[in-house]
This record gives C-alpha cells, sequence and structure tokens, in this order.
C-alpha cells in the first residue's frame, strides 16, 4: 500500500524525442517533478511548450524516452503496453476537454465502463461504485440521461464521476474547461476543490490562468522545460465566487 | 472482460444501428438460407434414389450382356446377345444360392383393348419375376408356372397401362391385342413408380418369356436376367457363384474375360448415388459462395464501424482497456452479427424448404447436422471476417485516437 511519504508522480530528468533524427523535435528536455498526495496542480503553457506530451507521460498513455518516471512508487520504464493498461486502469482517472463520453449510452453506463476494465477484481458487481460516484458530482437524478439530454457541465461531470469510480490515485484533466462557458467552467472548478478537499490527487492541464488560479501549486512550461514551479499561496474559491455572482445577479 | 459484458456491449452497439446491421446480416440470412435449402434438395433426392433402389427388389442381383473380345480385340459392351434363355434356366438348376432367377425380354409395342391403344414396354419374364421384384398384384394374378409351359398368351399389366385402356373397369378377364396378338388379362400389378432415371415402372405389361418367344419374335432379346439370394449376406458368394455357371454355359477358356457382367443393387445405387452426391455438392458450394459474400460484408461494416468509433477505442483504451479487450469487443460483435444472421437464415431456409416442398413436390430434407454445420459456419465467418477489423481497432495508439475527429 503507498504511504504517504510516496509522492504519486515523481519525474527524474524525463526526456521525449519524437521523430529521432535530423528533426527531432524535444517535446521534454529533462524534467523533473514530484507532485505529493492530496495536492491540485494546474500546469500551464502554450501550445507546443510540451505540456500534453507531459499530459500522456503522467496519464501512462505514453512512455518516456529516456528518464524515470514512477507512478505511486512504481516505475513505468520498460511496462509493455497491457501492463500500462492495467496500471491506467488501477491508477488513473481520466478528464478530457470534450468529456469524450460515448454517445447514446446512459450517464450511469458511461461512469460504469471503467470498471469493466478493473482487472484487480475491486469491485463486486452487485455493489456497483457508479451512482455514488455519479451522486457526487451532483448528478445523483440523471443517471439514465444520455449526453445528448444532457448540458456540457453536465456531461463534463460525468466524466469527472467515470474518472473517480475506480478511487484512482490521481485524476489527470486536460482543458477540462476549455469546452464550457465561464460560469460552468467556476462549477466545474468548484467541484473538482471540492474533490481535491476530499483527499483526492488532481492534475489540471489548462492555458487560461484564471482557471489555474484555482490550484495550490501552478507549473509552468515552455520549450519542454519546467521554468516556473510556484506555490500559490491564497487559491481562488470556485465555490465562494459562483455564490458572489449569485448575490450580484 | 467477462463474456456476458462483452455480449451486452456487441448487442448495445449493433441495436445503435439497426439498418446497418440489419443489411449486413442478410448477406449472411440469404447465404445460410441457400446452404440449408440447398442441402436440403440434395439429401432428399439422395433418399429418393436410395428409396427407389430398395424399391427395384429384395437381394436383386442382374446378369447383363458385357462386353466380348475376339482376338483380343475388345468389341465393347453389349456387343453381342451373349444372354440366352438356356443361360437362366441353367442357373436356376445349378445354383444354390439365388432364390428366384428370371429371364428379362424387353421389346416396346403397340396395345389395343378397352378405351384405345397405347404404346408401352412388353416384358417378357418368369413368374419368379414377381418375387424377385417384389411387386404384388392389385387384383387378379401373376402368371404361373403352368402359363409359362404352356405358351398361354396371358398378360398382367402395370398401373399405368391399365388406367390408359381400362380407366373405369377391372381389367381382368378382358381381351387386349398386344402388336395385334390376342392376349387375356390375368392382373394388374401395384402401382411402383418412377425409377431413379424418371422412367415410369408401371407403364409396361408383362408375359411369360415363352410367349414373347412364340409370338413376338423377330425382337427376341434377352436383356438381363435376375435373380435373388435368400439373404443380403448371401449376395457376394452368388456373384462368384453365377460367374461360375455362366462361364460354363459361355464356355469360356481360363484366362479370357467374361462376356456378361453382374451387377448388384449397392452397385447400382452407388452409381446413383455418385451422381446426386456430385450434384449437391455443387449446389452447396455454389450456396457457400454466398456466405463467403455475406462475410465480406460483415469485414467492410466492421472496417467502416473501427474507423467511426476510433474515439470510443480511444476512449476505452485511456480507461483502461488492453488491446485484447477492444480486440474481443470488435470479435464478438461480429460474431454476434453473422451468428444472429445464421439463425435467422436457419429458420428462413426451413421455411422455404417447405415451401419449396410444397410447391414442387420434390422430396426435401432437412437434417439437425446441416442445421449445425450452418450455424458454425456462420460463426466462423464472423470470426473470420471480424479479425482483421478487430485487430485493427486493437492496434490503435490511445494517444491519436483519442485526437480523432
Amino acid at each position: 500500500m503507498p504511504t504517504a511519504d510516496i509522492p504519486v508522480i515523481r519525474l527524474q530528468g524525463v526526456t521525449k524525442v519524437y521523430s529521432p533524427g535530423e528533426n527531432a523535435v524535444h517535446a521534454l528536455a529533462g524534467v523533473d517533478l514530484e507532485i505529493r498526495r492530496g495536492e491540485l496542480v494546474a500546469i500551464m503553457g502554450a501550445s507546443g511548450s510540451g505540456k500534453s506530451t507531459m499530459m500522456n507521460i503522467l496519464g501512462c498513455l505514453d512512455t518516456p524516452t529516456a528518464g524515470r518516471y514512477e507512478l505511486d512508487g512504481i516505475d513505468i520504464t520498460g511496462l509493455t503496453k497491457n501492463a500500462l493498461a492495467d496500471l491506467r486502469s488501477l491508477k488513473i482517472g481520466f478528464v478530457f476537454q470534450g468529456f469524450n463520453l460515448l454517445a447514446r449510452t446512459t450517464a450511469l453506463e458511461n461512469v460504469e465502463l471503467p470498471l469493466l476494465y478493473d482487472r484487480a477484481g475491486r469491485f463486486a458487481p452487485a455493489a456497483s461504485p457508479a451512482p455514488e460516484a455519479l451522486r457526487r458530482v451532483g448528478l445523483g437524478e440523471r443517471m439514465h440521461h444520455v449526453p445528448s439530454q444532457l448540458s456540457g457541465g453536465q456531461q463534463q461531470r460525468v466524466a469527472i464521476a467515470r474518472a473517480l469510480v475506480t478511487n484512482p490515485s490521481l485524476i489527470l484533466a486536460d482543458e477540462p474547461t476549455g469546452n464550457l462557458d465561464s460560469h460552468t467552467s467556476l462549477e466545474i472548478m468548484a467541484l473538482f476543490q471540492e474533490l481535491n478537499a476530499q483527499g483526492i490527487t488532481i492534475v489540471l492541464v489548462t492555458h487560461e490562468p484564471d482557471i489555474a488560479a484555482h490550484a495550490h501549486r501552478v507549473i509552468e512550461m515552455r520549450d519542454g522545460h519546467i521554468v516556473r514551479d510556484a506555490r500559490v499561496d491564497a487559491p481562488l474559491d470556485a465555490a465562494a465566487e459562483l455564490a458572489q455572482l449569485q448575490v450580484a445577479s | 472482460m467477462k463474456a456476458s459484458a462483452l455480449v451486452r456491449i456487441a448487442t448495445q452497439s449493433i441495436l445503435r444501428n439497426k439498418m446497418r446491421t440489419l443489411l449486413t446480416m442478410l448477406g449472411i440470412v440469404i447465404g445460410v438460407a441457400a446452404v440449408i435449402v440447398m442441402v436440403a434438395v440434395g439429401q432428399g433426392a439422395q433418399a429418393n434414389i436410395e428409396a427407389q433402389i430398395r424399391g427395384l427388389g429384395t437381394n436383386m442381383l442382374m446378369v447383363m450382356a458385357g462386353s466380348s473380345s475376339q482376338g483380343g480385340v475388345s468389341q465393347g459392351a453389349a456387343t453381342f446377345n451373349r444372354l440366352t434363355i438356356e443361360d437362366a434356366e441353367k442357373l436356376e438348376r445349378e445354383a444354390t444360392l439365388l432364390a428366384a432367377v428370371s429371364p428379362v425380354v424387353f421389346s416396346r409395342g403397340q396395345i389395343i383393348g378397352g378405351a384405345g391403344n397405347w404404346r408401352t414396354a412388353i416384358i417378357g419374364a418368369a413368374p419368379n419375376y414377381q418375387t424377385i421384384r417384389d411387386w404384388p398384384v392389385d387384383s387378379g394374378s401373376f402368371f404361373s408356372a403352368a402359363d409359362l409351359r404352356s405358351v398361354r398368351r396371358v398378360t398382367v399389366l402395370g398401373r399405368t397401362v391399365a388406367n390408359a385402356l381400362f380407366p373405369d373397369a377391372d381389367p381382368v378377364g378382358q381381351q387386349i391385342r398386344v402388336r395385334n396378338v390376342p392376349f387375356t388379362v390375368i392382373g394388374v400389378l401395384t402401382a411402383k413408380g418412377q425409377t431413379a432415371g424418371g422412367n415410369d415402372q408401371d407403364d409396361t405389361i408383362l408375359i411369360p418369356y415363352t410367349t414373347a418367344r412364340a409370338y413376338l419374335s423377330g425382337h427376341f432379346r434377352i436383356g438381363q436376367i435376375i435373380a435373388s439370394t435368400f439373404s443380403p449376406g448371401d449376395i457376394p458368394a452368388a456373384q462368384q457363384e453365377i460367374r461360375a455357371i455362366m462361364r460354363e454355359s459361355h464356355r469360356i477358356p481360363d484366362g479370357d474375360d467374361d462376356d456378361f457382367t453382374i451387377r448388384n443393387q449397392d452397385d447400382i445405387a452407388a452409381a446413383a448415388q455418385g451422381t446426386t452426391r456430385v450434384m449437391s455438392l455443387l449446389l452447396a458450394a455454389i450456396a457457400s459462395i454466398s456466405l463467403l459474400v455475406g462475410g465480406i460484408g460483415i469485414m467492410n461494416i466492421m472496417l467502416v464501424s473501427v474507423t467511426e468509433r476510433t474515439r470510443e477505442i480511444g476512449i476505452r483504451m485511456a480507461i483502461g482497456a488492453r488491446g485484447s479487450d477492444v480486440m474481443a469487443q470488435f470479435l464478438v460483435e461480429s460474431i454476434v452479427i453473422s451468428l444472429v444472421g445464421g439463425l435467422i437464415g436457419l429458420a428462413l431456409g426451413f421455411a422455404s424448404g417447405v415451401l419449396l416442398a410444397h410447391l414442387t413436390g420434390w422430396a426435401v430434407a432437412m437434417s439437425p447436422q446441416a442445421a449445425l454445420i450452418a450455424i458454425a459456419f456462420s460463426a466462423a465467418v464472423g470470426v473470420f471476417f471480424g479479425f482483421y477489423p478487430a485487430r485493427k481497432a486493437a492496434a490503435l495508439d490511445p494517444i491519436q485516437a483519442l485526437r480523432y475527429e
């Protein structure tokens, strides 16, 4: 069992080179990083800064060209595709910009999807954790709606419930508010903050400073390097902002 | 991943594209139905022929004029009329394994009587002919040994001839003229139906062979000698015995070939079945081609489906699906399509087989084996043609797949 001492993420000299040879692209050029349990981290950067590559490697969708990546103390170097898939199933929950829900499939079925691939057998079929996950994101009443019957914010909540359902060590959110208006974005950020307060480690990738301002720690990337890694002393409280907006209107 | 979950996912995604799935299935439905009907027709024909060959008689052997050779030059089959009444009489006298022997004298001629006239086959035979062919009479009686000895002008009519000349009355006791020679009808045979070759066995009249020789000469030829053994087990030994007696009767020196041929019912059956087997194989092969085309249709649709659902594959992989999970998902989908298509095709095939039998009067034999094979075959089609698209899906890179628009 991983203890609190072991960081959820530890990168040591991680390099990612695409199309090696003369036109080699160094998407990541020797990145060192540690993220501890319970953190809410925002990774910022312009396009081409390497943040997407970072996201793919953190999510075990891709492996570094060089360097070492430990997820929950497990070194992923040299793992097979199948072992990476198992690790994703066990440790990681994904939230995407475009929600990426299965169309014409109810919210409940979408949330149950990761349970199909749970090889560890952590969940008894009789006691599906999916309804509880939907209640945690405030969609207990809409379990049997299909994505086309849900608003963008609600769809993203379903996606967050899907990420939560396997009780992962880490939730990776790639531009989670990119397709949402500012009010809904605040709602989603409030949800992330609430989940983080319950102890869930969350890494957000975003290019919007407004969104990043809700994190406890902001990492800025440029040209494959980390150029800034700063703790935010007073992160914005999304729930409070929403309450203010309500009063104002 | 559990099999039940796989089937559920496959069914869900199939139901999402009802029309497309239905059209894809149609190829398999038609293929399986065609195979079922064709095999049923082929097997029906085979069963029919078997029944007809059994109908020839019981434990029957046939001796036919065979090839003769003169100075080593073969003259081909039935070159000379080498069968004689004496051969038949010698067999009757000397053979120990034969229950009955009868020469068969065959000619055609016009007969007149009752309602009109009729051209038919005239068979001259011994009274034993009835035993060998296992052919009872409807009314009257078959001619007797006394009729044969006394060269009486008596005849037994086949059902077709009786119906043609005497549609309303019992012909027994009536006079008919056979090639202008008057005969008395003493019996009518039961209907025996068609031969494998489509000849009406009932379109014939039977007369004693002595009478045929005396009154209808000019065309007198013994086409064959038929005989029957006491039991089926005696047939091989009886064949040897006939051969020995015939060689003696024809005075064939040792080392020379027989100038006659002996056939038993199994030989005849084998020849007839060989033909129908080739025919039914051919039919089934043609039908299988449509199954193959149906399979290609499935592969086509599965490839489209994989491309369409690239993003879904990416999502599934991101949340922990292995390549093998994705592969299983698509493979099960194509198997479900082809298996359901196979079941519908099976039902359709059976229904059309019954309808065909009803409309055409053909013998149609539905066998459970054919059904099982059709189902197994359609599942195999699903695996075979689903494999390539499923492998393509499993090989997708999750990052690329997630970005796919």
